[in-house]
């Protein structure tokens, strides 16, 4: 925090009560705001429904959305998992076998060049309208960077830090699960919070192309009825969905990643 | 070594080894060309608890000849026995400090110092009072439970050393240990390694480009010259130890020290220009 001298005891004040609330003061502003132009703009529910409608209709229908959160919260998950299984694997080949870095990276980079939306039919055509078509979007959008950011992690090792550890005798397992593997926690999890955050959206892409269930299922029941509450009901679920997978895997992160800043 | 053998449990064990390196040659292959000459042909034999300080200017070989010797590169000819045996991988006698810390951030002090004994898969319980004794030989007996993180350079450096001695090393293995840190803290070292060395009794190789600082420690200062790298000369150096700092006023210091000068600027790597 060099911008600032936080010396002085206004500067800490700001530090200590006013910089936590600044985003939920900001979110407040904006939400109040909106609140008051609704009316004061004349436009009906249909149109744009104010923020405490919004949150009267989740009340409301609160068992309508946990119902198809769970359903989505469960692909997400399943998709999530499938990702963390094959995407650590997939990146320790890549970081300990030349021959697969050089056959299967460029390839992944590719994959990853396709817009997954613009798979999301396919995968229906060929996985069909149940769960599968959903996790796999899941896995294949959450996939990548959990490759990229474990390679990256594994890379973070300085090399004298090896010939320390060989120096004293490690053998190469002892090498990975003592210095390795530790050094490359903090990249790792960085790509499982991006991969969580993207997990949600392979998840909802997967529901809009087919679905019976789930909260993308539940968005486009809204839209074909025109209920656009519940349409915005629907994205902040989501939305709270997002945030709370999101939220889990920085608990995971407090627990295994020892904290950088005091390097 | 097996889990049962506990070097700890053997004080005699704790003699010095003795380093013979003969007729050593490193090169390394470029591309599009000949290979490149790291080391010229180097003999030389380290006797049992010396302390040999190797002075060279960058590139000469000196850090290629400590890797040898740590096992940690094969020489290209000739051999490197650490007490009759051959070196083909890094002998279990031989501890190593690095020129920085690399201490692990994620553990205390404490477990960075217990690191080699939990790799040779030794009981952890058992080194705790030897690692309490290091500690308090390098006055952070208070640091044990720190991190790494909040520790200066010159303590982190003691810890990598304290790291280096839990093993009870015949030979310790210095590459330019005080060489990323600070010059009043690095004259502290240089003391403080000097005591620490007076309690043991291990053979020492010290790396450094410092005349100052390898005539000041070491029985023996070992010149290198750079290109291909060989040793240019082979001073002994018989100050009584305890040695005070003073002894860097002494003419025989000064006149060691001269002679060191003059190889390196015979090789062109010391010039003073003229306007």
């Amino acid at each position: 925090m060099a911008r600032r001298s936080s010396g002085n005891t206004s500067g800490r004040i700001i530090e200590r009560f006013v910089e936590p609330l600044a985003a939920p003061g900001l979110a407040l502003i904006v939400i109040i705001a909106w609140q008051l132009a609704v009316p004061a703009l004349g436009l009906s529910e249909f149109v744009l429904p104010t923020p405490s409608q919004i949150i009267a209709r989740m009340a409301k229908d609160y068992t309508l959305l946990l119902k198809h959160a769970s359903v989505t919260l469960l692909e997400v998950l399943g998709g999530f998992a499938i990702a963390v299984a094959a995407g650590i694997p997939t990146a320790l080949l890549i970081f300990y076998s030349r021959i697969f870095e050089r056959a299967v990276y460029p390839l992944l980079i590719a994959e990853q060049a396709i817009p997954k939306v613009a798979l999301a039919p396919l995968v229906v055509l060929y996985l069909g309208y149940g769960w599968a078509p959903k996790i796999f979007l899941a896995f294949l959008i959450g996939y990548f960077p959990i490759v990229v950011s474990t390679v990256v992690g594994l890379q973070s090792l300085d090399p004298a830090m090896v010939s320390l550890v060989r120096s004293m005798g490690a053998t190469r397992w002892q090498t990975f699960i003592k210095i390795r593997l530790p050094a490359a926690l903090p990249n790792l999890f960085g790509g499982l919070k991006l991969a969580i955050a993207l997990a949600v959206i392979g998840a909802v892409i997967g529901e809009y192309v087919a679905a019976e269930k789930g909260l993308g299922y539940l968005q486009l029941q809204a839209n074909s009825q025109f209920d656009t509450t519940l349409n915005f009901a629907t994205v902040v679920a989501i939305a709270m969905l997002g945030v709370l997978l999101f939220a889990m895997v920085r608990l995971a992160e407090r627990a295994f990643v020892f904290r950088r800043e005091v390097r | 070594m097996s889990a049962a053998v506990r070097p700890i449990e053997h004080p005699q064990a704790r003699h010095g080894a003795g380093v013979e390196i003969d007729s050593v040659t490193k090169s390394y292959p470029v591309r599009n060309g000949a290979d490149v000459a790291a080391l010229s042909p180097t003999t030389l034999t380290i006797a049992p608890g010396e302390f040999v300080a190797v002075v060279g200017p960058s590139g000469c070989g000196k850090s290629t000849l400590l890797s040898m010797i740590a096992g940690l590169t094969d020489p290209t000819t000739g051999c490197v026995r650490i007490d009759g045996e051959t070196v083909t991988k890094p002998h279990p006698k031989v501890g190593v400090v690095f020129q920085s810390d690399l201490l692990l951030y994620w553990r205390t002090v404490a477990d960075n110092i217990l690191l080699p004994v939990e790799i040779k898969g030794w009981h952890r319980d058992d080194y705790r009072t030897r690692m309490t004794a290091l500690l308090e030989q390098v006055g952070l007996e208070e640091f044990a439970q720190k991190y790494p993180g909040e520790l200066s350079g010159g303590m982190r450096q003691r810890v990598a050393i304290c790291r280096a001695l839990i093993q009870q090393p015949g030979l310790l293995l210095m590459d330019e240990p005080f060489g990323a840190l600070d010059a009043l803290t690095r004259e502290q070292m240089i003391i403080d390694l000097q005591s620490m060395w007076g309690a043991l009794d291990n053979t020492v190789l010290f790396i450094t480009h410092s005349i100052d600082e390898a005539v000041f420690l070491a029985d023996r200062v070992l010149v290198m010259s750079p290109r291909p790298g060989r040793i240019a000369l082979d001073l002994r150096v018989e100050f009584d130890r305890p040695r005070k700092w003073r002894v860097h006023k002494e003419p025989a210091f000064q006149e060691h020290v001269a002679r060191v000068r003059a190889i390196f600027e015979a090789a062109g790597v010391l010039a003073e220009r003229d306007e």
